[in-house]
């Protein structure tokens, strides 16, 4: 018997408090009218207007943008090239080594990675900015991306691209028009997960940011240092806005494609 | 009306259209082909026969280009094919998990082949709507693979691989993923498909009684090595080693000696036991070691023993596998030797004549069993 018992609602209650009651606090702090954040004055939206205002933060959300859809695109294109070699090429000479590199930067402490990074610009003598926090991103979130597609391609059956290239494909062609396309949502997801991580990534930005190029994570914490202002509330809810929204929207899609599938399973088996 | 029987392998003129010369495949230190030479003809419907590990997907994987012979030749129409990749090839293969395009509509996979030639959008429609219908999936056109069940995939499969017309056509397990009924009926489908297009099929199997159905010529291999190939009668009836006989169909083996008769060999295989006699093209010396293999329908079972016939043994019923219209009876005699003897059930099981521990005699002519040296 499945039943709501007392027991039950009280550890759902905790763990949910446990949970969400910190950003509840942040939601409702940022509609507060008063300037100073742990006294309720009333309820506002000023703070989101003044944001609009704030010309340091939208650059700062710009930079984060830009450097997430770049960094991200490039990760997904040389992880999903990773994967597949990892997965087709079978044995070569050196491939446990190389499946254990592309796998470390996942266990790496950010603090590692990110001055390892730094003393490397330092040392080749690049200009830190947007291009290096992009390198740096692309450096960290490519293994994320190659662990998501191998995983999915240890289950594709080689045949499909076997049976594309016996139907006159050549190996680029199979590819992209059956392989590729059958990858696609773990592809997809794989881009999605470096997007993410590049957006909230603080400690590695932080190492290969230059003066003219700070991302939102790297503003918040240093206005942060300053004082929780009510403007920061803001910038925090609508960043879990964005993130619910994604995931909500993430959620149905792949609630509806397994009902469409088993709607079309059993018209198949009426068939 | 005079009709010729369709055997280009006995033809001197015929042309083969596939030639595998001295063709050897090794993985490492395992020898998959082991120095394999045999012809396939033009519209010949060819199957490799054999159990697991034999070598017969290797030999068609060489065929339709993912692998290449390590060692030897293989001409298709006289042309050596080793430097030509899968996708220029005249051959098409039909996958054992049918590996259709999840992705694509059963009309877009029927298509997939033609759009990589470039074809006319008209003349691609024509061809798939041409497929659909030898297989019969007009309805289906539209769905995707995973909305149709297990035969219709089976045929999606085949319409896409007969799409581009090919020269030869690689099935492999082609009906493994089909239960015993629906088998027997696409064995069928198969043969009219195979007939009304023309095409050249070499099939690879481990179902024998599907070889045996529908091919021409059924090639049994063993460890790497065509052991026989010939029609599917003649593997049955003649074949040429203890392991084929016994790979095709039910057989009992008789292991003793041969002595030059008159007539017929004498095979003596144990202390008091008769003297059996066969007929046999096969020369042995007196005293050599033989094998009389021989068929569970050939072999006659009476209670009282035969007058007319020479080979006669007496046994009692060990076990009975009842088959519905048939059953065999595996009868041991005094020695231990089990010999298997079948009879059509042409009467209710109520009248049947034997049952277990019966005392039975077993009877064949001289020409029902063959003489084989190993």
């Amino acid at each position: 018997m499945r039943r709501l018992t007392g027991f039950n609602v009280i550890s759902l209650t905790l763990g949910f408090a446990f949970l969400y009651l910190p950003m509840i606090i942040l939601i409702t702090y940022s509609f507060n009218s008063s300037k100073l954040v742990t006294v309720w004055a009333g309820f506002s939206t000023k703070w989101y207007g003044e944001l609009l205002q704030n010309e340091a933060f939208l650059d700062a959300a710009w930079v984060t943008v830009q450097v997430a859809v770049v960094s991200s695109t490039i990760a997904t294109v040389l992880g999903t090239m990773a994967a597949l070699v990892l997965v087709r090429a079978g044995r070569f000479p050196g491939r446990t080594l190389f499946s254990g590199m592309i796998y470390a930067p996942l266990v790496m402490p950010e603090v590692i990675t990110g001055l390892s990074l730094l003393l490397l610009f330092i040392g080749i003598g690049l200009d830190r900015g947007i291009f290096t926090i992009i390198l740096a991103h692309t450096t960290f979130s490519m293994c994320f991306v190659s662990v998501v597609v191998s995983s999915r391609l240890m289950t594709f059956d080689e045949s499909l691209e076997e049976a594309a290239l016996d139907l006159g494909c050549s190996s680029f062609q199979a590819f992209r028009l059956v392989t590729l396309p059958i990858i696609a949502p773990a592809v997809i997801s794989g881009w999605l997960l470096a997007f993410t991580l590049s957006l909230d990534d603080l400690v590695i930005a932080s190492f290969t940011a230059g003066p003219s190029s700070t991302t939102l994570p790297i503003k918040i914490w240093s206005s942060i240092r300053l004082g929780v202002s009510p403007e920061i509330n803001a910038l925090s809810t609508i960043m879990i806005a964005i993130v619910a929204v994604g995931v909500i929207t993430a959620s149905l899609i792949t609630k509806r494609a397994s009902l469409r599938q088993q709607a079309d399973e059993r018209a198949a088996v009426r068939a | 009306m005079s009709q010729t029987v369709f055997e280009p392998w006995n033809d001197p003129q015929a042309k083969p259209l596939i030639q595998f010369k001295n063709v050897t495949k090794r993985f490492g230190d395992f020898t998959a082909i082991d120095n394999q030479t045999f012809d396939i003809y033009e519209k010949e419907f060819f199957a490799l026969l054999g159990p697991s590990g034999c070598g017969k997907t290797t030999m068609m994987r060489m065929l339709a280009g993912f692998e290449a012979p390590t060692e030897g030749t293989i001409l298709l129409a006289g042309q050596d094919i080793a430097p030509i990749p899968p996708n220029k090839r005249a051959v098409n293969m039909m996958f054992q998990s049918y590996a259709l395009f999840p992705h694509l509509s059963i009309w877009e996979n029927i298509a997939f082949g033609l759009k990589r030639d470039g074809k006319s959008k008209d003349e691609i429609a024509a061809r798939v709507a041409e497929m659909l219908k030898l297989t019969r999936l007009e309805r289906f056109a539209n769905r995707k693979p995973h909305q149709i069940s297990g035969g219709q995939r089976q045929r999606v499969a085949l319409a896409r691989s007969l799409a581009k017309a090919p020269k030869l056509l690689l099935l492999d397990e082609p009906l493994g993923a089909l239960d015993a009924k629906l088998r027997q009926d696409t064995q069928f489908e198969l043969m009219d498909i195979q007939e009304t297009t023309g095409t050249t099929f070499v099939i690879v199997t481990h179902d024998q009684e599907e070889a045996m159905t529908v091919a021409s010529r059924v090639a049994v291999m063993d460890d790497g090595k065509i052991v026989q190939a010939d029609t599917p009668a003649r593997i049955y009836e003649m074949p040429n080693s203890v392991y084929v006989a016994d790979f095709i169909g039910e057989v009992t083996i008789i292991s003793g000696t041969a002595r030059r008769g008159d007539g017929a060999y004498e095979v003596s295989f144990a202390e008091g036991q008769p003297t059996l006699f066969a007929e046999s093209d096969t020369e042995f010396a007196n005293g050599q070691e033989c094998h009389l293999a021989i068929r569970p329908e050939k072999v006659s079972i009476t209670a009282e023993k035969p007058s007319d016939r020479r080979n006669a043994l007496e046994g009692s019923i060990l076990d009975i596998a009842y088959l519905g219209n048939l059953s065999t009876y595996h009868v041991e005699l005094a020695g231990g030797q089990i010999v298997k003897a079948q009879t059509a059930n042409t009467r209710r099981l109520s009248r049947r004549d034997f049952t277990w521990e019966d005392r039975v005699w077993l009877s064949w002519t001289d020409t029902a069993g063959i003489l084989l040296k190993g």
